[in-house]
């Protein structure tokens, strides 16, 4: 049985590149965006741009991953491709698991090409290690916030509002463009409940010349919050076919 | 082509939404190589029996076992050994109709070496195999319904569940997807199909069960039917068994 869900989990992440990924609205939405807003806000105070790789890096992580993932399930859910994947001898949390994989891939290329680009153009020297112990779990982190927002609702325009809030709420809270060390306390508490927060701290320690230890311990946070979110989304998908 | 052997056996099979009794308590057996037919009006409980059958959804009190193993505990096993085409055609329209197949056959484990072989074979049988390069949404419905049919059977299943096969097609389309289904039962495939189309069931079907507001109220061949009720055709037989008006099955008919 698991080698059929692992075959599953392959495939139907394989097909959602295939058939969602790697399209204009999806590229759009996973690499134009991101790097549009930091323009934008470089544009308006113009400093030292190295100060901003690391929260496009991190805008890129949480826009590709969710740019088709807080609709695909809805939507198949609609046309019934999504039933046709469960008449396969595949488990519910495989299918899941497959989407979630499929964003997580897409999230991977998107982030690969702007921290090259732009490590390379700005000539930086990051720790290697510590970038992909932080891009790594927040790729599948944020794959999993959109799968289980997408799971949330009823309507795929809905889950697309929703995810919203959390997107522009962690771009303003998180640390993106903002340091958190320079935020009312208040807001500082309520940064550390956002995952996106130890994505950009993590990814701000990877471009220091000596690097934090504390990347570790990011890692193991994040894997908390793909926890957090990828069992509900299990449970809620779960019922829909009950 | 039919055996003894029994493939299908449903014991006291229940469903409820809510407050709603969906099927209840049904019970029946279909045999190998047999097109069983599952009659009845719209909601009567046909589409929520088969999401029980093939482990789109659980049942709320009895079991069905499917090739000895039941749908409760070893529904993985048995959904390699079926093939389900549900009321709707639902492949994925961005996908080319050889994609498709090959993506179903992935899914079933089908051999890499076999896919593209299976799914050529296939698309010649169901007549595909000039569009094999076109995305599924430029089909026409009696195509997407071919296509479904030929998603269904690319792993070789033992038994086909067919889900309104020929609902909302044109007359033309329905005839040549019928000869299509008498071609599998031909090849031994059990069949085990829902309609409530009265005729098709008459031409295809060796027994069928009718089923109203989620009950069986008989099962028997066409043939015995229509004597035992002294029609001609089997709708004849239908509504004299049911009671329904057959004002209400011509407007069912027509949706």
């Amino acid at each position: 049985m698991w080698r059929d869900n692992l075959r599953g989990i392959f495939y139907i992440a394989l097909k959602d590149m295939k058939t969602y990924y790697f399209k204009a609205p999806a590229i759009s939405w996973g690499i134009v965006f991101p790097i549009t807003w930091i323009l934008a806000f470089y544009l308006r105070n113009p400093g030292d741009f190295k100060e901003l790789v690391p929260g496009l890096i991190a805008m890129t992580i949480l826009f590709s991953t969710t740019a088709a993932e807080a609709v695909v399930i809805n939507f198949e859910l609609r046309v019934g491709t999504l039933e046709r994947l469960l008449l396969a001898p595949i488990s519910i949390p495989a299918v899941l698991l497959g989407k979630v994989l499929g964003g997580t891939i897409f999230g991977f290329a998107m982030t690969t090409i702007v921290t090259s680009g732009s490590t390379i153009v700005l000539g930086l020297r990051p720790n290697f290690l510590y970038l992909i112990l932080i891009i790594l779990p927040s790729l599948f982190v944020f794959a999993s916030l959109g799968a289980l927002l997408c799971v949330t609702v009823k309507e795929v325009f809905d889950a697309q509002t929703l995810l919203n809030l959390p997107r522009f709420l962690m771009i303003f809270l998180s640390g993106v463009i903002y340091p958190v060390s320079k935020m009312p306390s208040v807001l500082q508490y309520f940064a550390y409940i956002l995952p996106l927060t130890y994505t950009v701290d993590g990814l701000r320690k990877s471009f220091l010349t000596s690097p934090d230890r504390i990347v570790f311990l990011y890692t193991l946070i994040l894997i908390f919050f793909l926890f957090l979110f990828i069992f509900p989304a299990i449970k809620l998908l779960s019922k829909k076919f009950e | 082509m039919k055996s003894d052997t029994i493939v299908i056996k449903v014991e006291n099979l229940t469903k409820r939404y809510g407050d709603i009794l969906a099927v209840d308590h049904i019970s029946f057996e279909v045999k190998e190589g047999e097109v069983f037919g599952f009659l009845g009006p719209n909601g009567a409980g046909k589409t929520s029996t088969i999401r029980m059958l093939t482990g789109l959804s659980k049942s709320t009190e009895g079991d069905a076992s499917i090739l000895g193993m039941s749908v409760k505990t070893k529904i993985a096993e048995i959904k390699k050994r079926i093939g389900v085409v549900p009321d709707i055609s639902n492949l994925y329209d961005e996908l080319s109709a050889m994609d498709n197949l090959i993506f179903m056959a992935q899914l079933y484990g089908v051999p890499r070496g076999e896919r593209r072989k299976r799914a050529e074979e296939l698309l010649k049988i169901f007549r595909l195999y000039e569009r094999k390069d076109s995305p599924f949404r430029t089909f026409s419905r009696g195509m997407k319904r071919a296509l479904t049919i030929a998603a269904a059977l690319i792993h070789n299943p033992e038994i086909l569940f067919l889900d309104e096969p020929t609902s909302g097609l044109d007359v033309v389309a329905a005839k040549s997807l019928r000869n299509l289904i008498s071609n599998l039962r031909q090849q031994g495939i059990t069949i085990f199909l829902t309609t409530h189309y009265l005729e098709e069931a008459d031409l295809l079907c060796d027994r069928v069960a009718i089923l109203v507001k989620g009950k069986i109220l008989t099962i028997d061949t066409p043939l015995n039917l229509k004597t035992k009720t002294d029609k001609k055709t089997l709708e004849d037989a239908f509504i004299e068994i049911t009671g329904l008006e057959p004002e209400v099955l011509a407007i069912e008919k027509g949706k």
